[in-house]
């Protein structure tokens, strides 16, 4: 197999390996949990025969592979949940029932998917913006105060957490100056106008922080490329250095942010996690962290995979984007 | 900090042979150059001294971090600490909590050796992990290079936050919180550390007196013991540096959430968490952790570049041309790929994005 063909198609197979293994790491790593799920899923105040009966509804007693098969079957085909009276079917990717309120793993992700994806999407249009410009902006003024400044703000920027961002940016604008209100989410659909002022911030606290990695980026790449030999052709030629920074030298700084953005996918879901929780946007993330404080494993499971899901994804979209933008890469 | 970006820069030093650690003295006198590295150095240190000193600190101001004072916070407001600048006085030197009324001094310094010592711990078993698994790869097998390859890779495409999100979830809370928290974290970030000392390996491998060495007989673990790990020093000292702030944010983060270290144990992530309601009646509640961690955070950063730059002063000095963009996968190519030409120094920028892999962040 040789050719983009070939690389594409092998790029697949790996990307669907990669999260079989990953589904099975994290069934097999929280199912073999030392706390008992059973006592924590009923409550404290359950009788031993009231843990054991639900242990038994939960199939904890059932060997662990079959238990992993079972999950993988539901996730391909769907599965039959037994609910006492009836029984609920539960259609293809199923990934379980909530153990706290038996709403299932997959349904309760769609109700939150949209939240996650307008904070991360629209964070991540204003960090490649801020990210890039940044970057272009410290590398024209190469060598003056503005570039130092812009350096050492950029540098502040990689050592700030998301949280502390957030914290200061809501307190300030929200609770000082008053410019907006406390954000509370409102669905695209229902109000684009309101949709976007309450993402505002977040959107912000999110961006500021990964745009300080792109602008670290761009910089030394532009700087890179302006180092070259085709830079000093054209500029021998004439051409002016707005040209030469603004089309030539970005050019080369293409690459290497494209495969930074979707490398920074995973920590910016990171990131998005504390930025839900902190500003109380109802999303995949702050219902992970619930479902964490209360031991609601088939949540925590489905959730991880998604997540895991969209990061592999991501990853293998920028292995291809780059080898697109960037025709020296070898595909191997 | 992001650890794509800490991947990106780290990629530099693993990839392109470096030289042997030049010895202890040249690193002392290339550090002494960097005026902002030794600011850093100093500031680290100070940190360090802190959380080491921490329990004298607190009985030199006669408190600790976990007693209650309620006779100095105003429960008909609510819980606000009484005096002024929420309750600054000489027996408490940065006031009290707002409601519970702990000295604020003291769960400050003690959080210094929850951050710090977290973070330390977490960068140890990191590069205890990613050496062994890095050096396995590429000394051993085809099979074996395979196996822990896709291992590391699958390791690397694990979202760190959300991974140890969960899998603090677990682990019954009777496991000290601290010694958890930097197990997860070190037990989840090995993956580009890993794949840096693969790539230097086989680059050591194919030089004379590894090879020598091997063929004189040697076992494989004499050999890595005696001949590769001194080449492996540089570069995984310059990631370790790099690690160190990485894995303080993310135990900030994880306690924030309210999932790390636990109280009573005193953390910074934490202290924000219950700080914002506060912030007009005890700014300093808000303040004092936050800045304790971007300070330490900004001095671990500026440090882990001054580190790399005295350990491979051509990763910073020398801007190259074409490197690896025509690299393969998975950091395999280094010991493939023809050492490229350098160029004449221009910007002289630290982090050259070249080595930057779309599959190189683990994220957190």
């Amino acid at each position: 197999m040789t050719g983009f063909g070939g690389f594409l198609l092998r790029r697949a197979v790996g990307t669907v390996i990669t999260l079989l293994a990953i589904s099975v790491i994290v069934y097999v790593v929280f199912y073999v949990t030392p706390g008992n799920v059973a006592q924590i899923t009923c409550g404290p105040r359950c009788s031993p025969a009231q843990v054991h009966q639900v242990a038994e509804q939960l199939h904890l007693g059932d060997p662990l592979y079959a238990r992993y098969g079972d999950f993988l079957q539901g996730l391909f085909t769907g599965h039959d949940y037994s609910t006492g009276t009836s029984v609920e079917h539960c259609e293809a990717p199923c990934l379980g029932l909530s153990y706290q309120t038996d709403q299932q793993v997959t349904a309760l992700i769609l109700t939150k998917l949209p939240v996650s994806l307008s904070l991360v999407l629209g964070a991540m249009v204003l960090w490649l913006l801020l990210g890039v410009g940044t970057g272009v902006l410290s590398a024209w003024r190469r060598g003056r105060l503005s570039e130092r400044v812009l350096t050492a703000v950029t540098l502040a920027g990689t050592a700030t957490p998301v949280f502390v961002i957030g914290l200061v940016l809501m307190i300030v604008v929200c609770g000082e100056l008053r410019l907006l209100p406390f954000p509370q989410y409102v669905a695209l659909t229902d109000d684009p106008e309101q949709w976007a002022w309450n993402l505002l911030l977040p959107w912000l606290s999110l961006a500021l922080i990964e745009a300080a990695t792109f602008a670290r980026l761009t910089r030394a790449a532009m700087l890179e490329t302006l180092a070259e030999d085709h830079i000093r052709t054209f500029r021998a030629y004439g051409v002016g250095e707005r040209a030469v920074i603004g089309r030539h030298a970005l050019r080369g700084a293409f690459a290497p942010v494209i495969a930074l953005n979707a490398n920074n996918v995973g920590s910016a879901v990171g990131g998005a996690v504390l930025t839900e929780t902190l500003f109380g946007l109802p999303g995949i993330g702050q219902e992970l962290v619930h479902a964490v404080k209360v031991v609601d494993l088939p949540v925590v499971v489905g959730m991880v995979l998604v997540i895991g899901f969209f990061v592999v994804l991501a990853n293998a979209v920028a292995d291809v984007l780059y080898a697109v933008a960037d025709r020296r890469v070898v595909l191997a | 900090m992001s650890e794509a970006l800490v991947a990106a820069e780290a990629a530099v030093t693993g990839v392109e042979p470096v030289p042997a650690a030049s010895g202890a003295r040249q690193f002392w006198r290339r550090l002494r150059t960097q005026r902002a590295a030794l600011v850093a150095a100093a500031v680290v240190a100070l940190l360090l001294l802190v959380a080491v000193a921490a329990p004298l600190l607190t009985a030199l101001e006669g408190q600790d971090p976990n007693s209650y004072h309620p006779a100095l916070i105003d429960s008909a407001r609510g819980g606000v600490p009484i005096g002024p600048f929420g309750g600054v006085s000489a027996d408490h030197w940065l006031g009290v909590e707002p409601q519970t009324g702990r000295d604020l001094f003291a769960r400050l310094v003690h959080g210094a050796r929850v951050s710090l010592g977290v973070a330390l711990a977490a960068t140890v078993v990191q590069v205890a992990i990613g050496v062994t698994v890095g050096v396995a790869s590429a000394l051993g097998s085809r099979w074996v290079d395979q196996l822990l390859s896709r291992v590391t890779d699958i390791i690397v495409a694990m979202p760190l936050m959300i991974m140890a999100l969960a899998l603090l979830a677990i682990v019954p809370s009777s496991f000290p919180r601290p010694v958890l928290v930097a197990l997860v974290i070190g037990l989840i970030a090995w993956g580009n550390i890993a794949r840096i000392v693969r790539a230097q390996t086989l680059t050591l491998k194919g030089l004379d007196h590894v090879a020598a060495a091997r063929l004189s007989g040697w076992g494989p673990v004499r050999v890595a013991r005696r001949e590769l790990l001194p080449g492996l020093a540089a570069p995984v000292i310059t990631y370790a540096a790099l690690l160190v702030p990485m894995n303080i944010t993310v135990e900030a983060a994880l306690s924030f959430l309210g999932v790390g270290v636990k109280p009573p144990t005193p953390s910074w992530g934490q202290m924000l968490t219950a700080a914002d309601v506060w912030y007009q009646a005890a700014p300093q509640y808000l303040l004092l952790p936050a800045g304790a961690l971007f300070v330490t955070v900004l001095a671990l950063t500026v440090l882990g570049d001054g580190v790399r730059t005295a350990l491979d002063p051509r990763a910073a000095s020398r801007l190259r041309v074409g490197t690896g963009r025509g690299r393969g996968k998975k950091g395999q190519a280094s010991a493939t790929a023809p050492v490229p030409p350098a160029v004449t120094p221009t910007g002289a920028d630290k982090s050259a994005p070249t080595e930057q892999h779309p599959t190189g962040g683990t994220a957190s």
